[in-house]
């Protein structure tokens, strides 16, 4: 490969031709380094520009299944994944906490499981009536608010939620908007 | 910045280093014969990075392999580029190294003290050859694969423990990409960066090699040998970037070991060895060895032999004058074994077939038989590429690619498989010529009805047409058709029909093919709803068909075919499952029956000529059901 260096200076004096050969060397040495590696850069950037599906409303439990006593519950939520090029139908791709209180039977509190500190996975503790980080100590109450001191800068990310008729039966069933939120921060800003 | 420099000078040595790279005395000044090393080394340098790159979206394993290739291809921005930029380098990388080795032999640049770093380049050729052959496979799609295979099946000559080495057992799989891969990626760069810096370094030891310096100043490496060699670098990066704008690298259909891939050969410059096997049949033997273990393994062995010898014989005058000789004959064996390949595969594409090309009839019929070896292998490249398109539409389909692999969906699909199984099956009796996309399967001597657009309203309106129904397209071809009283009823009935008749007769055809609910014809149907009724009523109470034939609550079954659901799928896979079911031509008999039932049972299915699967993409190729890319979605 063409080396180049304009540090360097030529040992027989510097001519004007010289100079034009030497300018001409680096320009060509040069662009012959661009194409590759900007076809390379090109890609490997690419996932600064890829974006995923926008969040939609998922079922993810029926309102019967969500005891209305103020304690949350832990369920999945299954829906098409994609993964680069595969399409995995039916996939567990997250997980959040369901509540519903006593006062208001009908509302039902949604949030995603994940730490909102550096994401790990938080639980409900009953017996302390918290969510509970195992990494780094973060503690939430049920209603997911932080609790301080806490390392996460946020509380638990509350998702949107509906609740709708069920195409069969008589029973209800709980729509959640489910998305992940980029962890570390203040804000609650999605991961697209 | 000046003081940085100091201290970094210091501490390496960089002034000194810098210095030694670029004023390198050229006895002579600087040529553009010279320049060929260089342009290896870049693209070298450009296969590395690029390499890096596809590296990290590539996936080596029987379901990921082809489809990360995939992504890389067609969703990735910028990854066709990138990926056909590889491709191309690595051709050109071959051609750079044939020239650079001419260059060294015609110059005697190989003689004392010069020796070891001729061998050393050798040595590079193999790893640059093995970077080829190992990244052939790695797409895993059919080309690829069944290349390759021809490669470790080679191998195999020399022993049984190389070829297990080389695939990672005894069948190709997921091990053998890993490996493939790992030699890809990292021993054979490895081992090139390793020998490279040997080469160079012992290059630098003895100086360039110029043959008449006499008359030229010297010159210094920089600037005038390193534009030189930035030029050429430039040039060679031109013709590859062109070549990868232009013609994007190829992914075909993915590997399919049960799907003969007749299109299969090496990349181009292999094309030579290819076409020297053709020479040595394995079926007879010399001296203990099967001739095709001498084409394969000793011929080419023996050339590379004589390569390294070559800084030996080249110190004799007369030694030299053979080396240049042999290099030539080389050369020039190559080139007339490549384009003979070349021309073997393809001469019937631009000179048709002459029936009297020669008087002697022996040589008539070799003519021919190339010929239509020929044809076959354009008709391959035909299918080839055919499949390819369809993978990709399939694999851009909103279904995608589920976690099995791409290949289970090339395995369902009616178009890719359809014509694959009636021309194994069906084609020895029926023609299936088609007006609309899809391929037309020709039998050269029908027995039996041609069932392109099996169903249609144009099929049923033709059968029903007292002028085709004796035709070649109908019942003409087969004799217990053509003696029966469909016929009859057609010739008979039809012929005399009046105008209002013929009217009631056409609503009978939109009604008939509206049982086989073919998807192309589905918005006509839904349209056409009252016709359809009265059509229905016309054919099960007024016209006779229920005379014979079973229609919905009409008719009884067992004098001939059921029209009740007549051409739908369900219809089609218990036809050709067993046609002579009471619901189908049981009134034939058995005996009679010149169509084999090819599922008929189902207590025993492995006993069955075809999966109740098989018979399905049979039916839903027949009826032209399977999945077409919206125009908007095969456009991105």
């Amino acid at each position: 490969m063409a080396q180049h260096s304009t540090a360097a200076a030529p040992p027989d004096g510097d001519d004007r031709r010289g100079f034009v050969k030497r300018v001409l060397a680096v320009v060509v040495g040069g662009l012959c380094a661009v194409v590759p590696g900007a076809a390379a850069l090109r890609v490997f950037l690419s996932p600064l520009w890829r974006r995923g599906a926008d969040a939609t409303f998922i079922p993810v439990a029926t309102l019967d299944a969500i005891p209305a006593d103020g304690v949350p519950r832990m369920f999945k939520v299954v829906a098409d994944r994609t993964d680069a090029w595969n399409r995995f139908p039916n996939e567990p791709i997250g997980t959040v906490f369901l509540r519903r209180t006593a006062e208001k039977p009908d509302e039902v509190h949604a949030c995603n499981a994940v730490c909102p500190h550096l994401g790990c996975m938080v639980g409900y503790q009953a017996s302390q009536t918290r969510f509970y980080c195992p990494c780094h100590q973060s503690a939430f109450t049920p209603e997911g608010k932080l609790i301080p001191p806490s390392a996460a800068a946020r509380g638990l990310d509350s998702l949107d939620v509906k609740v709708e008729a069920a195409a069969e039966g008589d029973g209800k069933r709980v729509l959640v908007k489910f998305q992940n939120f980029r962890s570390g921060i203040p804000e609650k800003v999605a991961k697209s | 910045m000046k003081q940085l420099l100091e201290w970094l000078d210091d501490r390496t040595g960089i002034r000194r280093l810098t210095h030694e790279a670029l004023y390198e005395n050229i006895p002579g000044g600087s040529r553009w014969k010279f320049v060929w090393g260089s342009t290896l080394v870049f693209a070298f340098a450009m296969q590395a990075i690029t390499g890096t790159v596809l590296w990290m979206a590539y996936s080596p394993s029987g379901q990921t392999a082809w489809e990360s290739v995939f992504y890389i291809q067609n969703v990735m921005p910028g990854g066709s580029l990138l990926r056909s930029l590889h491709h191309y380098m690595a051709q050109a990388m071959v051609v750079l190294l044939a020239l650079h080795l001419m260059q060294v032999v015609i110059c005697g640049a190989y003689r004392a003290p010069r020796e070891i770093n001729f061998w050393l380049g050798m040595i590079l050729m193999q790893i640059v050859l093995g970077l080829s052959l190992t990244g052939y496979l790695l797409p895993w799609d059919q080309k690829g694969y069944w290349a390759t295979g021809v490669a470790t099946n080679i191998m195999g000559l020399t022993g049984d423990a190389a070829q297990r080495l080389a695939v990672g057992g005894g069948q190709y799989g997921h091990h053998t990409l890993t490996r493939f891969f790992a030699m890809h990626a990292g021993v054979l760069p490895g081992l090139l960066v390793f020998f490279v810096v040997l080469h160079i370094a012992i290059f630098r030891k003895h100086g360039i090699h110029a043959t008449n310096p006499e008359g030229r100043p010297d010159e210094a490496f920089w600037p005038d040998q390193v534009l030189k060699d930035g030029v050429a670098c430039l040039a060679v990066l031109a013709v590859v970037l062109g070549l990868a704008l232009w013609r994007p690298a190829e992914l075909t259909a993915p590997a399919d070991p049960s799907a003969p891939f007749d299109a299969a050969r090496p990349e181009w410059y292999f094309l030579f060895l290819f076409q020297l096997l053709k020479y040595f049949p394995g079926d007879q033997t010399f001296i203990g060895q099967s001739l095709e273990f001498w084409g394969a393994i000793v011929v080419p062995g023996a050339v590379m032999g004589v390569l390294a010898l070559m800084p030996i014989v080249g110190r004799w005058r007369l030694g030299h004058a053979f080396n240049l000789c042999f290099l030539a004959c080389l050369m020039l064996g190559i080139s007339l074994l490549t384009a003979q390949a070349f021309y073997e595969d393809h001469h019937a594409s631009w000179s048709p077939k002459d029936a009297k090309k020669f008087a002697d009839e022996a040589k008539q019929k070799k003519y021919e038989a190339a010929w239509d070896a020929s044809k076959q292998h354009i008709t391959a490249l035909e299918h080839a590429q055919r499949d390819a398109e369809r993978a990709r539409d399939l694999a851009l389909a909103p279904a995608g690619i589920p976690p099995e692999g791409m290949i289970s969906v090339m395995r369902r699909d009616p178009l890719t498989q359809g014509p694959r199984l009636f021309a194994a099956k069906c084609a020895g009796c029926h023609s299936a010529t088609r007006e609309d996309d899809s391929a037309s399967i020709v039998c050269p001597t029908p027995t039996a009805p041609n069932l392109g657009g099996f169903g249609s309203r144009a099929w049923i309106r033709g059968l029903l047409d007292p002028t085709k129904i004796v035709g070649p397209a109908y019942f003409g071809n087969s004799p217990h058709l053509k003696e029966g009283e469909m016929v009859t009823w057609v010739t008979d009935t039809v012929t005399a029909m009046d105008a209002d008749a013929k009217a009631n007769l056409e609503k009978l055809v939109i009604a008939l093919s509206a049982e086989a609910q073919l998807p192309t014809q589905r918005e006509q149907d839904e349209k056409d709803a009252e016709t359809i009724a009265a059509g229905r009523t016309f054919l099960s109470e007024e016209v006779g068909c229920v005379d014979c034939h079973k229609f919905h609550d009409a008719g009884e079954e067992g004098l001939a075919p059921d029209l009740t659901g007549y051409a739908s799928r369900e219809w089609l896979i218990g036809m050709i499952g067993n046609p002579n079911h009471a619901r189908f031509y049981a009134h034939v008999g058995a005996e009679d029956q010149p169509m084999p039932a090819f599922a008929p049972s189902r207590e025993q299915p492995e006993a069955n000529q075809l999966s109740v699967e098989e018979v399905g993409l049979i039916a839903d190729w027949l009826r032209g059901d399977w999945y077409r890319a919206q125009a908007s979605e095969s456009a991105q």
